[in-house]
């Protein structure tokens, strides 16, 4: 068994730290098969790389930042988002995307999810939802299944999942989707689609946790939680959200829900402020600075 | 020659089969040898029947596998490869 | 480099330490900054958000203070000076924020306006209760640098002076009013803009791929470069490498944290910033920071009425802590007298620095208002039998 001698290349491997492959993630763990899609969505639009920074909170779906070539963020739990809204709102120029768990953007960060999308701030979220908290090893998360089996709920927890379009929707997202880890093609068009858009998008994926959510759940390994979304995923683009709800073992509904126009929080600020807003370009000995001799 | 192939980093495979599973033609097969970690990485077996669509890149969760296109040679008007 | 005239109301004013706290952050070019509204605090964000718009900034308020103390950091690493502000619970709120701007070393200012505590406690009334937070607040080991003015005159000049100091030492600087310090109306000079004296911020002197991240400089701080320039930056609060990669070992933790404790160490002769005032041959010395120092000073001249021999010392920089200084005046005088408005947090450092040299003398108080000088100047009179 050799690897092939051909110069081909795989396109992913630069938008990759090739020094920080192989990855911390489990075998048939999903969350690399989202990156893939990712990857070639940016890599497929005439996107500034050099201008486009990814913000993780922690989990190990918040360790995508981190094999990316991009400038990256790894920051705490459930915060990413307000780390990203500091990063736009600096320096506007930035493509910001968060990338993040479901317990890091759904519950500990919850309340930064509901307010980035009233506020449409320009980011992109993309949430990897396994319906665990993975890193800590497999305690119930808010998306957990009622009846499923997790470390800190042995009998099952007594509080329903949420739906997560469902609020983001309501919370005000201008795009909002949901694919799974399986929907490699159709999450690269979703990707590629958002990146373009303006306003807060948020894309949900549901995504296989052999080591914690299937194993406990005796669901078997990454595989079988691939090729169950297969068989239950219903591609609904357009549903109302208050659809999409996921009951277990029922239809996943899958697609593109939300993509309406609302004016972003700093072009509505601009707008707002008018005569108010000051431009502040850089100080003008500055640029007499330059060229000077270092006496000066 | 087939549409396509694949390279495959083994050392990177952790031997999850996606690649084996959604490839449309079922070109691949996870081989009974092992990689240094311990893995079985996947190989073809229907290699004539490759196209190189690239699904099983994209599927794989450890950038182990990729699928390209063969260059067509000198393609002559009428001739199929 | 100095000061952005067009941030910079130069003048004299009548204003009050919050008001001159958010002109202090103007003036040392920080044009954005995130909070929470809290009293007695919000004064401070109220006039950013009216100021910064018309300097290219802006203000947002978050949803919370967790949100806030990182979102600053956000639009630091975006290539921005910031800022954030609150009081005791929103405090509380951003420890594990100062963490991250610790380890990332990330320079920011967080400005704590102290009430009464702890929770909700007095929201009006002030108190010097989160003196040991602003050390040890966030878990782990880490250092911060910790100023406490003492009239709106200094809410303003030691505003410049935390952002220096960030910038300088890559670390969270602790901004410690008072609520009388931020309420109090007082005249404040701001200088002209070239008076004001910035240390800009240490950016990468080489280019994408010949640059590593956290590379310590010889002063052991590293240079900078932030999202947008090309770097492709890797900023994580878990232990890290030069290049920011993770690295999940001791011998990785003690290279980081060694170094991190060590650039201020390193810095601590600079660092020791206090006011002083007749140590030569004084029998007792009042040590006093924040609003309690004003309080102290009038306890100092009624002891010295009564032909006592007192000195001053105001810490302006609590942390880090005045050690040396502290050292050798313990080994010259009676004692010792510290009054502040908690029930003997700082104290407790300078009764470790004195090691037993000389007295040591806690004027607690639990706060909600200021200490009677009668009740410091009982513990003087005590210091000097
Ligand atoms: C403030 C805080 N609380 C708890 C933790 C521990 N913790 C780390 S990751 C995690 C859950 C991650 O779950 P999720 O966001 O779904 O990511 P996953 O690992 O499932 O991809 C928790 C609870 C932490 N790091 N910080
Ligand atoms: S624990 Fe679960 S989510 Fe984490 S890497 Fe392993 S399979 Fe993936
Ligand atoms: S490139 Fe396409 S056809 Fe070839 S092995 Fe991969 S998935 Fe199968
Ligand atoms: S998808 Fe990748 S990791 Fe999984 S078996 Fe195929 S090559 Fe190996
Ligand atoms: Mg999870």
């Amino acid at each position: 068994m050799s690897t092939t001698e051909l110069h081909v290349h795989n396109p992913v491997e630069d938008l990759l730290r090739q020094d920080r492959i192989p990855t911390i993630w489990c075998p048939g763990c999903g969350i690399g098969t989202t990156v893939n899609s990712f990857a070639h969505a940016l890599l497929g639009q005439d996107i500034d790389l050099k201008k486009t920074a990814i913000v993780s909170g922690i989990g190990c779906s918040g360790r995508v930042s981190g094999y990316m070539n991009l400038d990256s963020f790894h920051t705490t739990h459930g915060r990413a988002i307000p780390f990203a809204t500091g990063l736009k709102l600096a320096n506007p120029e930035l493509n910001v995307i968060v990338y993040s768990g479901d317990g890091d953007l759904t519950s500990i960060g919850g309340n930064h999810l509901l307010h980035a999308a009233r506020r449409n701030m320009d980011l992109m979220v993309v949430c990897v939802n396994n319906m665990i908290y993975a890193m800590t090893g497999g305690q119930a998360a808010a998306t957990t299944p009622g009846a499923a089996n997790s470390t800190t709920t042995p009998y099952g927890a007594f509080e329903p999942e949420l739906n997560i379009p469902q609020i983001v929707d309501a919370a005000g997202a201008c795009f909002v989707a949901r694919w799974t880890a399986f929907h490699v093609m159709q999450l690269e068009r979703t990707m590629a689609k958002a990146l373009k858009k303006k306003g807060f998008r948020f894309i949900e994926i549901l995504s296989p946790c052999p080591t914690y959510f299937q194993r406990k759940n005796n669901m078997g390994d990454g595989l079988a939680a691939m090729v169950d979304y297969k068989k239950r995923s219903k591609i609904k683009n357009g549903c109302p959200t208050w659809e999409t709800v996921l009951e277990p073992g029922g239809e996943i509904i899958v697609g593109e829900f939300v993509d309406r126009e609302r004016e972003d929080y700093l072009t509505r600020m601009r707008r707002q402020l008018g005569s108010n807003y000051t431009e502040f370009p850089p100080q003008m000995e500055e640029h007499e600075s330059e060229g000077c001799s270092k006496e000066c | 020659m087939p549409k396509g192939s694949v390279a495959i980093t083994t050392e990177r495979c952790k031997g999850c089969g996606f690649c084996v599973e959604f490839c449309p033609t079922h070109v691949l097969e996870l081989s009974s040898a092992f990689n240094a970690k311990g893995y079985h990485p996947p190989h073809m077996i229907n290699a004539e029947k490759c196209s190189g669509c690239n699904l099983c890149g994209m599927y794989c969760p450890d950038f182990a596998i990729f699928g390209y296109r063969n260059p067509v040679d000198k393609p002559q008007k009428g001739t199929h490869s | 480099m100095h000061a952005d005239q067009r941030c910079v109301l130069t003048g004299t004013h009548f204003i009050n330490g919050d008001a001159a706290c958010c002109e202090g952050a103007l003036a040392a070019g920080a044009r954005f900054a995130a909070g929470y509204p809290i009293t007695p605090s919000t004064e401070i964000v109220e006039r950013f958000a009216a100021r910064a718009p018309k300097v290219g900034g802006l203000f947002i308020q978050m949803e919370d203070e967790l949100a806030s103390s990182i979102a600053i950091q956000g639009m630091v690493w975006a290539g921005q000076k910031s800022f954030t502000v609150t009081s005791g619970p929103g405090y509380s709120l951003m420890m594990e924020h100062i963490g991250l701007a610790a380890i990332s070393e990330t320079p920011c200012v967080f400005v704590d306006v102290q009430r009464g505590g702890p929770s909700t406690g007095l929201p009006t009334l002030p108190a010097q209760g989160d003196m040991m937070q602003a050390r040890f607040g966030s878990h782990g080991d880490y250092v911060t640098i910790a100023l406490c003015p003492n009239s709106p005159q200094e809410c303003f000049d030691l505003a410049v002076k935390s952002f220096n100091l960030a910038e300088q030492y890559r670390v969270p600087v602790m901004f410690m009013m008072d609520e009388c310090v931020g309420h109090m109306t007082e005249k404040v000079v701001i200088p002209k803009a070239d008076d004001i004296a910035l240390f800009p911020r240490r950016h990468a002197s080489k280019p994408p791929g010949e640059f590593t991240l956290f590379e310590p400089g010889p002063d052991l701080v590293p240079e900078m470069a932030h999202a947008g320039e090309g770097y492709k930056v890797y900023v994580t609060g878990l232990t890290h490498d030069k290049r920011g990669y993770p690295v999940l070992n001791a011998d990785a933790q003690r290279e980081l944290i060694t170094r991190l404790f060590e650039k201020i160490r390193r810095a601590s002769d600079e660092l020791t910033m206090v006011e002083a005032e007749g140590l030569e041959d004084a029998d007792v010395v009042v040590v006093s920071y924040g609003i309690t120092s004003r309080v102290a000073q009038r306890a100092i001249q009624m002891a010295r009425d009564k032909g006592l021999k007192v000195g001053k010392l105001r810490l302006i920089c609590v942390w880090p802590f005045p050690e040396k200084l502290i050292r050798e005046l313990a080994s010259k005088v009676k004692a010792l007298v510290m009054p502040e408005l908690n029930m003997g947090q700082v104290v407790l450092e300078l009764e470790r620095c004195a090691g037993g040299q000389c007295q040591v003398i806690s004027v607690p108080h639990p706060g909600g208002t200021v200490h009677k000088p009668a009740e410091i100047l009982e513990a003087i009179e005590r210091g000097a039998r």
